[in-house]
Parts: structure tokens; C-alpha cells; sequence
């Protein structure tokens, strides 16, 4: 495998991380009652920590003299490889749980593979990402049980974010050049594996909950090119303001 | 530095200084109990300090970087240099009886078990009130003041107090 290989696969990982954040983030004072403000926001600052890392790492293995700053402060939105479902809004708190519990499950799987590797730098990141993300796991998986067995109100609000959300659950699965690449030196799992993976986890969890499993087939496709949703351009407006305002200010 | 003194007492008397720095966010407990110092290198024109980030996004680790190199630089060292090092992960076991102790009189309850065993890190062990001492205690929030800590409530005293996660 290539550096640039390594490091294309950092990015979109810590892309995601880094989006997931900014989202999560913005729950801060949204939260419906005070203690699960301040968890909502602790598993924003969680992913932004794993994403520093991952983009400090990426833009060494490129080694074209970017910093991690650059990646996420100078990147167009065709330039990011984050997934379509890290950048879906907190149309309502139910949105914002499905969101992170399906990614969470995603970097459970992704952290517990990369925790093994050679690499030490990743394998330190993930070593670590992987304790914290197992807080994450059960916090969002105890909502899921709560909203889905809550009143009619949240049920409905909860079906209604898996639903809609449910079309961008297909990306975390599928598999390009890249991917052939990295899983073949062990870094990552296949496609099918991912899949059978979250597709048991997802139904055995929403079924307790008394939700289900959306039928539908058709799944989205495209950020692994640097193809986004609408959302990724109005978050990039907001997180790089200052830095396009004032290039290269610093504090 | 000081030429009379050989390096192991150099690297001594850094460990010594770096204790001198607390936790931003614990200040009764300084950065070497954290078991955050994870090594002091002498290079040939400057000294790194090897650091270990508590969790990946702790807010607190640009603050110790701060901290490290203006208590060092005004010990002399003018050339410091910090690296971050995530392998191994640090881990709250890597906290001695003593300073869990300090933990606990400061009003917070420290780790409950070993974060080897997922038991331990999702602390499904009793967590005792670090203010009255019972055991009868209930979980708040997963997550509490900062991201190292969960929120808890005493029911025998009523007093809600923070746990620092097993992790």
C-alpha cells in the first residue's frame, strides 16, 4: 500500500469524524434537558479529538506540506470524503440520535480493526477511539430503546428519522479502489462483512425498540468522489469563515 | 543544562518540575500522577517531552502543552519540544492508589476496576459516593463536566458528584 493510499483513507475517515463533530456541536444549548446537552456536545468534542488525529496523520502521509488545519480550513466541498449521512442535520433530536448511532456502530467496527494494524500512530488512534466510542455506542443505543418505546409522539419522530435517514446507510458498506487497497493489507474489513455486520446489529437493536427496519432499497452514493447532499456546503460556510474572512489568522 | 549532573538526574529533576503542573481541569492532581509524561528525550539542541492525550478531544491538552513549556523554559530549557504519542492508549489504570485517593477527596470518584475489561469501562461496578461513602448510587448522565467524567447522584446523601470513567 502507498502513503498517499494511507493517507487518502485518514482523510475520509477523519473527514467524517470532523463533520460528525461540527453537527454534533451544534446540538450545544438544543439538547432536551441539561445532562444530555452536555453528552451530545462530549461526543461532538470525542469525534473532533479522532478527527485531529486523523487528519494530522493524513496530511503527514501526504507529505505535501499541508497541515490538518489546511484540510479542514482550505478544502472545497468536492475536496471532502466524509459521509453523506455524517453531514444530515439535527432536523429534530430524534435525527441527531439515528445520525450517531448508525456512525457509531460504523466506527465501533472500523476502530476495533485498526486497533491491530502495524501502524503505530493508527493503531494508537484507534486503541483509544475505540474506548471512547463504546460510551458512544450504549449512550445512542439507550435513546434508541427510549424514543422507540417512549410515547406515540417520539416513536413516530424516531421511525421518522431511520426512515429518512435510511438511504445513506448504504455508503458505509460500499466499496471502491481505495478500499480494495486497504483492506487487502488487513486495514479495514470487506464491504460484506460491514454490512451483514450493521444490518444485524441495526435490526436486532430496532426491533427491541419496537421500530423497523426500513424496506426501501434505494441507497445513495457519491462522497467517496467528493459528492455531498446540499447540507456539506452550508457547514463549510459556517466552519471556514474565518479562515477565508482572515487567511491564515491564528490565536 | 547543568553539566555537573548526569542525565538521569536531569531527567528526574524534569519529572520533578513537570509534577509542579496540574490538570487544568483536576488541579489536585498534577500531570505525572495523570500518567500523562510518557517520556523526557534529550535531543542534541532541545529537549521533547513525550505527552499522552487523556481522550482524543480533551480541550485540556492545548493548555498542558502551554503549561509544559513555560515551566520548563523558565527552568532554562529554551529549546522544548512536545509529541504527542497515542500508542499505548493512556488509560486510567496507569493511576496509582494515591492519587484515586486524591480524586476521591477532592469530591470526584475515581475508576472503578481495570479498563481492560469491558465490565470496567462501561462501569457496571457499584461506584461509591466519594462524600459519604455509599454505595447506593445512580447514574445521571454517561457524560458530565468534561468527557473524562459521568455524572452521578447519591441516593443515601442526595449529593450528585462526577466519576471518572474507566477507560
Amino acid at each position: 500500500m502507498e502513503l498517499l493510499d494511507l493517507s487518502r483513507f485518514c482523510m475520509r475517515l477523519g473527514d467524517s469524524c470532523l463533520i460528525m463533530a461540527h453537527r454534533q456541536s451544534e446540538m450545544c444549548s438544543k439538547g432536551p434537558f441539561l445532562e444530555e446537552d452536555i453528552a451530545q456536545t462530549n461526543l461532538g468534542l470525542d469525534l473532533l479529538g479522532q478527527a485531529e488525529a486523523l487528519l494530522i496523520y493524513a496530511a503527514e502521509l501526504e507529505g505535501k506540506g499541508r497541515t490538518a488545519d489546511d484540510l479542514v480550513y482550505k478544502r472545497p466541498e468536492r475536496g471532502f470524503y466524509n459521509f453523506m449521512l455524517a453531514e444530515q442535520p439535527n432536523t429534530d433530536f430524534a435525527f441527531a440520535v439515528v445520525r450517531q448511532y448508525i456512525m457509531t456502530l460504523y466506527l465501533s467496527r472500523v476502530y476495533e480493526t485498526l486497533a491491530k494494524v502495524d501502524d503505530e500512530t493508527l493503531s494508537g488512534i484507534a486503541a483509544k477511539a475505540v474506548k471512547e466510542i463504546a460510551y458512544h455506542q450504549r449512550h445512542l443505543g439507550m435513546w434508541i430503546k427510549r424514543l422507540g418505546e417512549g410515547t406515540e409522539e417520539s416513536h413516530e419522530r424516531i421511525q421518522t428519522a431511520i426512515n429518512e435517514l435510511w438511504m445513506f446507510v448504504g455508503e458505509l458498506y460500499e466499496e471502491d479502489e481505495l478500499d480494495f487497497k486497504i483492506q487487502e493489507v488487513g486495514y479495514a474489513i470487506s464491504g460484506d462483512e460491514m454490512k451483514a455486520y450493521l444490518m444485524a446489529n441495526i435490526s436486532s437493536h430496532l426491533t427491541e425498540a419496537t421500530l423497523s427496519v426500513p424496506k426501501s432499497v434505494y441507497m445513495t452514493t457519491g462522497s467517496k468522489k467528493g459528492i455531498h447532499t446540499e447540507y456539506l456546503g452550508y457547514i463549510l460556510a459556517e466552519m471556514q469563515y474565518l479562515q477565508r474572512a482572515y487567511p491564515d489568522a491564528k490565536w | 543544562m547543568v553539566s555537573e549532573m548526569s542525565q538521569a538526574q536531569e531527567k528526574e529533576l524534569i519529572y520533578q518540575y513537570l509534577s509542579e503542573i496540574s490538570d487544568p481541569e483536576i488541579p489536585v492532581i498534577n500531570i505525572v500522577e495523570m500518567g500523562m509524561v510518557r517520556g523526557v528525550l534529550f535531543r542534541e539542541s532541545k529537549l521533547e517531552i513525550l505527552l499522552s492525550p487523556t481522550y482524543s478531544g480533551c480541550p485540556a491538552m492545548d493548555m498542558i502543552d502551554h503549561l509544559v513549556k513555560e515551566k520548563l523554559q523558565s527552568k532554562g530549557y529554551d529549546s522544548v519540544e512536545i509529541t504527542l504519542v497515542y500508542k499505548p492508549a493512556w488509560t486510567t489504570d496507569w493511576m496509582s492508589d494515591e492519587t484515586k485517593e486524591k480524586l476521591r477527596a477532592y469530591g470526584i470518584a475515581p475508576p472503578v476496576g481495570k479498563a481492560t475489561s469491558k465490565k470496567g469501562l462501561l462501569n457496571e461496578d457499584p461506584v461509591f459516593c466519594p462524600q459519604c461513602g455509599s454505595k447506593n448510587t445512580e447514574i445521571k448522565s454517561m457524560f458530565g463536566s468534561t468527557a473524562c467524567k459521568a455524572l452521578y447522584i447519591c441516593k443515601d446523601c442526595l449529593e450528585p458528584f462526577d466519576y471518572f470513567k474507566c477507560i
